[in-house]
């Protein structure tokens, strides 16, 4: 095997180990959310230096690679897709942090009517979905399953648009519920940008396998 | 649209019963720089010696099908007046070791028994070392041996010296394999510069120099043209896996 190939191979092991890493985040800082768990959380804030600590180390391993074995054709566009998925999943877990950040400053669980009116439970499932889904497609180099995280983005961009309107009339009959009703927007704006990240990711699975650019374009045509 | 100075259809050439170079067809663009690679006995040279009539020196070398130049076969020229308009710089630096830098540059002219006044061949040795970027190097000791040079220059030596017959084409056979990094360097610029006033065919076993330096790529594979196109789409995007396992280092 060439060289060059046990080093992708690496580099491929060290990005799926963040993906799982950053889902895993996610997932916990969902059930800190739905639990209230501030032990649970004050663990994901914790567990985001090594996500930090993952994206450096994978910045560092293309870059290495970059400059040692002048990669081409499909080796350059994975480390370039690597490379770019490694800033989005990153992002990714600076959003788990912060929800995990919430539970451990918030005084109470939220109210349950809140949780269901404005669907955020549904979108948080989606969210989570996606990142799963873009994570098997790279590690099966699966195009299908890729372009399906686009579809998927559909409900994480409803219960946004619709979150104001939702929580507008909830708190007309509940305005005591204001200050989780805020938090809850900020939350909902997170996962609508876990959903924009997770489809930026299948974006680079599709360049990486495939050399198309969808970026900017109509993922359905 | 940019016009074809070299056009093969059919192209095969053989040593004895050897057949080297299969079928190409390819069309090569005025004022572009043409990479071949393609892995060692692939055909990359064979086809270069063909393209300038050098391939049939060799005992038992044979070709056929179309090899024009400016829509004129090559083959129904006389060979002479082909290596006049397709010039071609070898793997090391040969510049003739008798001779002058100056004689040097003007060999081609006076191997070919053609007379110049003085003040003619002071020009074409200036032009011709100009655009090679040595002038400024040897322009005080140009009566000294072409030998006295560093391997970068000697190289740039031969080049100015094929330069000099004012050719349409220059053909390079692994033109840098000798020489070190700044060297090569300085020839891979040269090869800018020189596409503006002539069209560049370069064999290469260097794959980053292909990338560095030429507008297309043509891979040869088993003597077969398996792929031609843009540098950039070869370099990114191949259509053809033996290309792709070829320059990704994974050809077995």
């Amino acid at each position: 095997m060439a060289q060059i190939e046990t080093e992708l191979q690496l580099l491929k092991s060290e990005a799926i180990n963040m993906w799982t890493l950053v889902n895993s985040q996610l997932n916990k800082a969902r059930e800190a959310f739905l639990t209230f768990d501030k032990d649970l959380a004050r663990e994901v804030v914790l567990k985001e230096k090594r996500v930090n600590g993952s994206e450096l180390k994978i910045d560092r391993d293309c870059e290495n690679i970059f400059a040692l074995f002048c990669p081409v054709a499909i080796d350059l566009r994975f480390l370039l897709a690597v490379l770019k998925i490694n800033s989005n999943l990153e992002r990714i877990g600076d959003i788990a942090e912060g929800i995990a950040k919430y539970v451990i400053d918030a005084e109470a669980p939220f109210s349950k009517e809140l949780l269901e009116v404005s669907r955020v439970l549904p979108m948080y499932e989606e969210a989570v979905g996606m990142l799963e889904d873009t994570q098997s497609a790279f590690e099966k180099e699966d195009t299908i399953l890729a372009r399906g995280v686009f579809k998927r983005d559909d409900l994480l961009d409803a219960v946004n648009k619709s979150s104001n309107k939702v929580l507008e009339a909830h708190l007309k009959a509940h305005p005591e519920d204001t200050a989780q009703a805020l938090w809850l927007i900020s939350i909902i704006r997170r996962l609508e940008r876990v959903g924009d990240q997770a489809k930026n990711v299948a974006e680079e699975i599709i360049f990486y396998l495939e050399a198309k650019v969808l970026k900017h374009s109509k993922k359905f045509a | 649209m940019e016009s074809t100075v070299i056009k093969s259809r059919n192209f095969n050439a053989s040593f004895g019963s050897n057949h080297v170079v299969k079928n190409v067809n390819i069309d090569i663009p005025r004022n572009h720089v043409i990479a071949v690679m393609g892995p060692s006995g692939c055909g990359k040279t064979t086809y270069l010696r063909c393209i300038n009539r050098m391939h049939e020196l060799i005992p038992g070398a044979t070709c056929e099908g179309e090899m024009k130049l400016n829509e004129e076969d090559v083959y129904q020229m006389h060979p002479i007046f082909v290596r006049l308009k397709i010039g071609m710089v070898f793997q090391r630096p040969n510049p003739f070791p008798n001779l002058s830098i100056y004689d040097n540059v003007i060999a081609g002219y006076k191997l070919n028994g053609i007379k110049l006044p003085k003040a003619e061949r002071d020009r074409i040795v200036e032009h011709s070392l100009t655009r090679v970027a040595l002038w400024n190097e040897v322009k005080d000791s140009l009566n000294k041996k072409g030998s006295f040079l560093s391997g970068g220059q000697q190289q740039r030596l031969c080049i100015a010296r094929a330069v000099a017959m004012e050719p349409e084409v220059l053909l390079f056979d692994e033109p840098t394999s000798a020489l070190d990094p700044i060297s090569t360097s300085t020839v891979e610029e040269l090869f800018h510069e020189l596409k503006v006033n002539y069209t560049l065919i370069i064999v290469t076993h260097n794959m980053q120099q292909a990338a560095r330096v030429s507008d297309k790529t043509a891979f040869f594979f088993l003597g077969e043209l398996v792929e031609y196109d843009d540098t950039k789409i070869m370099f990114t995007n191949p259509k053809d896996n033996r290309t792709q396992n070829y320059i990704t280092g994974r050809f077995s």
